[in-house]
């Protein structure tokens, strides 16, 4: 420490000796040379100016330039040293003195003390007090917020919330606290105690326990030792496991792989030969594991190994091989399975195809109702479409009555022969089902036959012949179906004769004998359940099927229901023939005159009203009425001549409707036979919820909620208590106190304070933060 | 008025009034037919051939068997907990083998759930969620409750079995008869009552009480079971309908002119004239609005409970004389001579539906208890069962012989249908199946043409209202077994049918809310709600609900600067349209997806059609 001021005062020593020598110098220089010191200066300070221009030096200390004439003690130049004056410099002595430490001192203070503020003024004062004592309320408040959450979820509140114990104690405890009074129990008490039989938990006496826990030494030491070993086992293993997990080739690990494969595989054979049930479910692992790898992608070429190698296969074998590998994986894994049962379930396609023989014509109502919705199901296209193929052409010679269509009278005669023919295939159908089940029969019904239905029925193949020739010739234009009841109809004629004469008298008996009626009835609609009703449906109805054809497409749907409903044509009831109904009238000879004619008489009363197409226009006007009107806002004459005759221009007309929006589609769009009024039941509305209540912000959310009925009608008693119960119930005659810190199990109310800090935090830091931030931009 | 019951049978007396429980003819058979099986007694020879019974399935026994494994997981009861685990053991310290409350089948908890879970939710918030979660779990809890008191429903219905290959339509009454017990065989009986012409019937919503009325003014009514008469009376005028109002103390008459109701004395009460030339009546029992069909062509709507007409509703259809209700929504179905059956509810002006049923006009209309299935039949001599679940289409159709003119439906969905002067029955393979036509169930021949027709309910009985009087008849598994005691108690006393009249009427459903869906009122009125969203809008100026625009946070370390907010607003932004766009795109592809598909494929020649 002296030593280093002793150098200071060296220091301070020369830099006066320096001081005092220079006078002299500057004399002896001036004396010298003045002009040529004066262009050397200049030519300095040039110099110093360019080269201050590149920036870096540019703060450099000017140089001071005036000079100084004296050099005197009270004049004080640092020219040449290059240092800055420090102000300490300047006080400080040549010996250090004491005097002057304490003005050090004090000037050091001043330097490092700031400027005192200002007092914050009243108003600032007061809103940081307010935020502290909020802060201060809200945590102390917030303790209460699981209660509250508590409460407001409990399904019932009862008041006052304190809640006595149930008085039920376990009977034990019970027994504990009671004594035997009466000499005998004391007696049985005394016997038991000696024993130390339990008296309350008559499990296992102490004795009989303390056995159970008791365990000799020799076992004792042999089970830690056993623990121990397995204990080591295992952390051998472990580390093994480790050590092995940490190896980094690749080719180590690929190696294993392939071992632990094989290894598995040879597992598997093995316990295919023992337990094939347990090597199935193996199979099933394997299968599953392929499945993951195949869906996983990840032999597909697109990965980076991959990637890299198929750049490296140009040049290298090994990568070729690599890359050829990996896609024959790839090809293995996503190859599609074959499915054995395949071939079967074509041999049942095809089976199913011929038994549609007959079904196809079956399509009026569907049998097996506890199926789903056959309506809803759009399986049977084909079924309508011939449907629909039938029914067209009847329509067309009443349509050519009407003299609408006279494109299409030309095929008329095309038309009448498909009839026909359709007819034919249910006719046949019909009788190869018979023909099944009427084997049993007893073949005296056939008596019944008579000439005149011979006749109908011969003149009937007669027809059938004919048209089977004009048929074939316009064979690409029936259908796929349409071809299958065609091979059918090349079947032996005679042969199906009989059948249908067979189920004729069943018929009659029906309206014979009303004791077996029902008896019979069943038996014809065991034999024959479509087929009839559909034969006669069509001939009688023709167009009785609205929702035949409901599969097409929507629009066309109208026009075709439309269309095929306003035949009902004699016309067509009037060929030469006969439908079945009217040929099992004709046969049926047994059948009384009364029924015929009364079937007649119903036959004719319909003859003139055709309640579909009345109906059909029903619903078009209704679907008319209900459809929102478009809004045509054109000003005739308004940009253009206008008058009596003139219309405006249809660019205008179009860019002035406004068209409303269409609404959703009707609910009976798809519905031929039926009209469901879309009208808005106002009543019933006023009775509904049509305001959302809080949480919900959906109404199917709060509809879930409102959907199970709380009346006594719909649930049980105990059910109905429940869902009813008030949510607030209140002890008559007991006093209500408020709710208290401790009830709720909080004790002092700084402790809770601190606890619910902990507990949340973040809450109370971001709000302070929220309002340290106000105060800042205050 | 006699009664006439068939000859040969020794007929129980009147007096027995010991039917404290409701009997089934089967069991009685069981006992019967445990000797013949055994071939211990020579029964007589047509009870040998046609009676194989099914041994009596036990029911409950079963449901229990199976909820032993039901899969699943029962809510169970929380044992209460002690401070002492072991002390759960009782004094005896053997412990409960099948601890908490018995499990339950899944299935029949199923039956009673009443939310519709297939629709799923919008992502809702926690409170929300939470209050989802609390119905969900009440309404399990109440369907197990439920599903649990099923065991309470004892009773068994009947059913008639034919040997194998034999036909149960050939069994006769007198069979039937013969094989029940004695106060199951008396329910079957005859009315003689050939004076007073046809005969239309009406069983009370107990089905202990009948009330009928010929066409030439004869009208009565009886507890039929005990064959007790209430009263008899001659209204001196064509009779057309006649129906019990809510209870059996009031029967309603549609006379020729007007309508009257008459108390169980026969002592007329009221004349509503403003209901004249009626044809047809219905009672719809939760609503207490009795509906009349009109030869004016007039569908009328009276509330019985307040006298008043709640609706005159015109169906512009011609006379009406075709009606029914469905007994599950409370529509009243009508038929037209046109082929329609017109569905109405008394809060619309126009039918609900419409459906072409026949080709000639309709004759009959009958819908079964649980709304499913329509019957009808036309002049076309058609019986066509419609499915009612929104479609609309007939399920099973069958040609009559001479069509049937009358139809009803029993309690457990058995179908008849009266032809002439013989009654067909059509059974379905379970309750909730519709009846299959192709074979009936049970035939039987009356001494003249139906007229009126009705199954009693909670009873094996068919009520037959024809020319010749009346007829019971023993219909096996027509009535439901179990009856709900507090609802329609066939043992009620008086002073119990004045309560249940007061809790009726208390619990009475408003008119208007008669609509197709019963259930409607437990939705939400989306239209209104969505009105009333739009008027709050316009009334604040800005939609409160609406999202509100994406505000990016403040970031530190100057990643907050004015143009990287920008950017990430714009990049919320953009991925917002796209999924816009995505979604447009998506429904158009929708759409052609929708057009497309018809027809086959195109083939190249298409192009050279004209």
């Amino acid at each position: 420490m002296t030593a280093n001021r002793l150098a200071e005062s060296l220091l301070a020593l020369s830099q006066q000796e320096e001081l005092a020598d220079l006078p002299k110098d500057y004399l002896l220089s001036e004396s010298e040379d003045e002009g040529d010191n004066d262009g050397e200066r200049k030519h300095q300070k040039l110099l110093e100016a360019i080269s201050s221009l590149d920036g870096k030096n540019r703060r450099k200390l000017a140089e001071r330039s005036e000079a100084s004439l004296k050099v005197s003690e009270f004049n004080v130049s640092s020219e040449g040293s290059g240092e800055k004056l420090v102000l300490a410099d300047l006080l400080e002595p040549v010996k250090t003195s004491s005097s002057l430490a304490t003005v050090k001192k004090q000037l050091s203070r001043v330097k490092s003390k700031k400027t005192v503020e200002l007092p914050l003024n009243k108003e600032e004062i007061e809103r940081i007090h307010r935020e502290v004592a909020f802060n201060k309320t809200a945590q102390v408040l917030s303790k209460w917020d699981p209660v509250v959450l508590k409460n407001r979820q409990a399904e019932q509140l009862v008041f006052p919330l304190e809640k006595e114990e149930p008085a039920i104690a376990p009977i034990e405890h019970v027994l504990s606290g009671w004594k035997a009074r009466t000499p005998l129990e004391q007696e049985i008490f005394n016997l038991l105690h000696k024993n130390k039989q339990p008296v309350t938990d008559p499990l296992l006496t102490p004795v009989e326990k303390a056995s159970l826990r008791a365990m000799s030494l020799e076992e004792a030491k042999m089970r830690r030792a056993e623990l121990q070993r397995a204990r080591a086992l295992q952390s051998y293993y472990e580390a093994k496991a480790r050590r092995e997990k940490k190896i980094k080739s690749k080719k180590y690990h690929k190696v294993v792989k392939k071992g632990k494969a094989k290894k598995a595989l040879k597992e598997f054979e093995q316990l295919r030969k023992v337990n094939p049930a347990a090597a199935l479910e193996e199979l099933e692992k394997i299968e599953k594991a392929r499945m993951m790898e195949r869906m996983s992608l990840k032999h597909q070429n697109s990965g980076k190994w991959a990637k890299s190698k198929a750049i490296m296969a140009k040049y290298d074998l090994e990568a070729r091989q690599a890359m050829q590998e990996q896609l024959s994986k790839n090809k293995e894994l996503t190859q599609k399975l074959q499915v054995a049962s395949e071939s079967e379930e074509e041999e049942g396609g095809t089976e199913d195809v011929e038994e549609l023989l007959v079904p196809d014509v079956v399509n009026e109502v569907q049998m097996n109702a506890d199926g789903p919705n056959p309506w809803m199901l759009r399986s049977c296209t084909s079924d309508t479409k011939e449907a629909a193929t039938q029914e067209d052409p009847e329509q067309l010679p009443e349509l050519e009555a009407h003299g609408v269509s006279e494109s299409e009278g030309e095929e008329r005669p095309v038309a009448e022969e498909e009839i026909l023919l359709r007819e034919f295939e249910e006719r046949r159908s019909l009788r190869k089902r018979s023909e099944l089940s009427q084997d049993a029969e007893p073949a005296g019904s056939q008596e019944t036959k008579d000439s005149g239905s011979q006749e109908v029925l011969s003149e009937l193949r007669v027809l059938s012949q004919k048209l089977k020739e004009n048929h074939q010739s316009r064979k690409q234009k029936a259908s796929s179906e349409g071809t299958i009841p065609q091979v059918q109809r090349e079947e032996p004629a005679p042969e199906e004769e009989e059948p249908l004469l067979l189920q004729r008298p069943e018929r009659v008996q029906t309206l014979e004998e009303l004791e077996e009626l029902g008896k019979e009835e069943c038996f014809q609609n065991k034999e024959l359940p479509r087929p009839v009703l559909e034969g006669q449906q069509s001939e009688r109805t023709p167009n009785n099927r609205p929702d035949a054809p409901k599969e097409k497409k929507k629009k066309e749907q109208m026009i075709d229901l439309q269309n095929l409903l306003t035949t009902q044509s004699p016309s067509v009831k009037s060929l030469a023939v006969p439908t079945i109904e009217e040929l099992l009238s004709l046969v049926s000879s047994q059948e009384d005159e009364e029924e015929r004619n009364h079937r007649q008489m119903i036959k004719e009363a319909f003859a003139g009203d055709d309640v579909i197409r009345d109906f059909l226009k029903e619903k078009r006007e209704a679907v008319e009425a209900s459809k929102p009107k478009d809004v045509d806002l054109t000003l005739p004459g308004w940009g253009e001549w206008g008058g009596v005759g003139l219309k405006p221009s249809a660019k205008k007309r179009r860019r002035f409707l406004i068209k409303a929006p269409e609404g959703p589609p009707r609910k009976d769009k798809n519905l031929p036979n039926v009209i469901i009024n879309e009208k808005r039941n106002i009543h019933a509305a006023a009775h509904q919820v049509r305001v959302l209540p809080y949480p919900f912000t959906h109404h199917w959310q709060f509809e879930r909620t409102i959907q199970t009925p709380i009346g006594s009608t719909w649930n049980t008693q105990r059910a109905f208590q429940k869902l009813t119960t008030p949510k607030v119930v209140t002890k008559p005659g007991h006093i209500i106190n408020p709710i208290k810190a401790e009830d709720v199990g909080y004790r002092s109310s700084s402790r809770s304070d601190l606890s619910v800090i902990q507990r949340n935090p973040k809450r109370i830091t971001t709000r302070h933060k929220k309002q340290l931030k106000k105060c800042s931009v205050d | 008025m006699e009664t006439a019951p068939k000859p040969g049978k020794d007929v129980p007396p009147k007096k027995d009034k010991l039917q404290t429980k409701r009997k089934k003819p089967r069991r009685y058979w069981e006992e019967e037919t445990v000797p013949t099986t055994a071939g211990a007694s020579p029964g007589p020879p047509r009870n040998k051939k046609n009676r194989e019974l099914r041994p009596q399935r036990p029911k409950n026994a079963y449901i229990l068997k199976k909820s032993r494994i039901s899969k699943k997981p029962q809510v169970p009861k929380k044992p209460r907990e002690w401070k002492n685990p072991e002390s759960q053991r009782g004094l005896s310290g053997a412990q409960d083998p099948f601890p908490g409350p018995a499990p339950v089948p899944v299935e029949v908890v199923q039956k009673f759930c009443g939310i519709d879970k297939s629709r799923k939710l919008p992502h809702s918030k926690a409170k929300t969620r939470s209050r989802l979660e609390v119905a969900e779990a009440e309404e399990e809890e109440t369907s197990i409750k439920a599903a649990r008191s099923e065991l309470l429903l004892a009773e068994e219905p009947g059913f008639l079995e034919g040997e194998d290959g034999e036909d149960t339509a050939k069994i006769c009454q007198a069979d039937i008869v013969e094989a029940v017990d004695i106060a199951s065989a008396a329910k079957h009986f005859d009315l003689n009552l050939r004076q007073f012409g046809p005969y239309r019937l009406n069983y009370s919503r107990t089905g202990r009480h009948l009330a009928f009325g010929g066409r030439r003014g004869h009208v009565a009514a009886l507890d039929w079971v005990t064959k007790k008469l209430m009263c008899e009376i001659n209204v001196m005028e064509a009779v057309r309908d006649i129906r019990f109002l809510h209870s059996e103390a009031l029967p309603a008459v549609a006379q020729n002119r007007w309508l009257h109701i008459y108390d169980n004395q026969g002592i007329e009460l009221h004349c509503i004239r403003r209901c004249d030339r009626v044809t047809r009546l219905e009672f719809l029992p939760f609503h207490f609005l009795l509906a009349t069909a009109s030869e004016t062509g007039f569908l009328t709507y009276l509330d019985v409970s307040v006298g008043k007409i709640v609706a005159a509703l015109n169906a512009r259809a011609g006379r009406l004389d075709v009606m029914s209700q469905n007994p599950y929504n409370a529509v009243i179905h009508l038929g037209h001579s046109n082929g329609t059956v017109s569905l109405w509810s008394p809060a619309m002006k126009e039918p609900l539906a419409k459906i072409l049923c026949h080709r000639g006009g309709v004759r009959a209309v009958a819908v079964d208890s649980t709304g499913t299935y329509m019957a009808t039949s036309g002049l076309d001599h058609q019986l066509k069962i419609f499915d009612l679940r929104g479609t609309y289409q007939p399920l099973s159709t069958r040609t009559l012989p001479h069509g049937a003119g009358h139809l009803a439906f029993s309690q457990r969905g058995l179908l008849v249908a009266g032809m002439g002067d013989v009654v067909n029955i059509w059974a379905g393979q379970g309750k909730a199946s519709p009846p299959s036509l192709e074979q009936p169930y049970l035939t039987h021949r009356l001494s003249g043409p139906v007229h009126g027709l009705q199954f009693c309910p909670f009873e094996d009985v068919l009520g037959v209202g024809h020319t010749g009087g009346i007829t019971s008849m023993l219909v096996p598994g027509a009535g439901e077994p179990n009856f709900d005691g507090l609802e329609s108690n066939p043992y009620r006393s008086r002073k119990q049918r004045q309560e249940w009249e007061v809790k009726a009427l208390l619990e009475k459903v408003p008119a208007e809310l008669i609509c197709l869906d019963p259930r409607a009122l437990a939705k939400v009125d989306v239209i209104s709600l969505e009105q009333g969203k739009k008027e709050q809008i316009e009334r604040l100026g800005y939609d409160p609900q609406a999202k509100a625009p994406f505000q990016p946070k403040p970031k530190q370390k100057g990643r907050s600067s004015t143009a990287s907010l920008v950017k990430r607003k714009r990049k919320v932004m953009d991925e917002e349209h796209r999924d816009k766009v995505r979604q447009s795109l998506q429904q158009q592809h929708h759409k052609e997806a929708k057009a497309k598909p018809t027809g086959a494929r195109p083939s190249a020649l298409d192009r050279f059609v004209r």
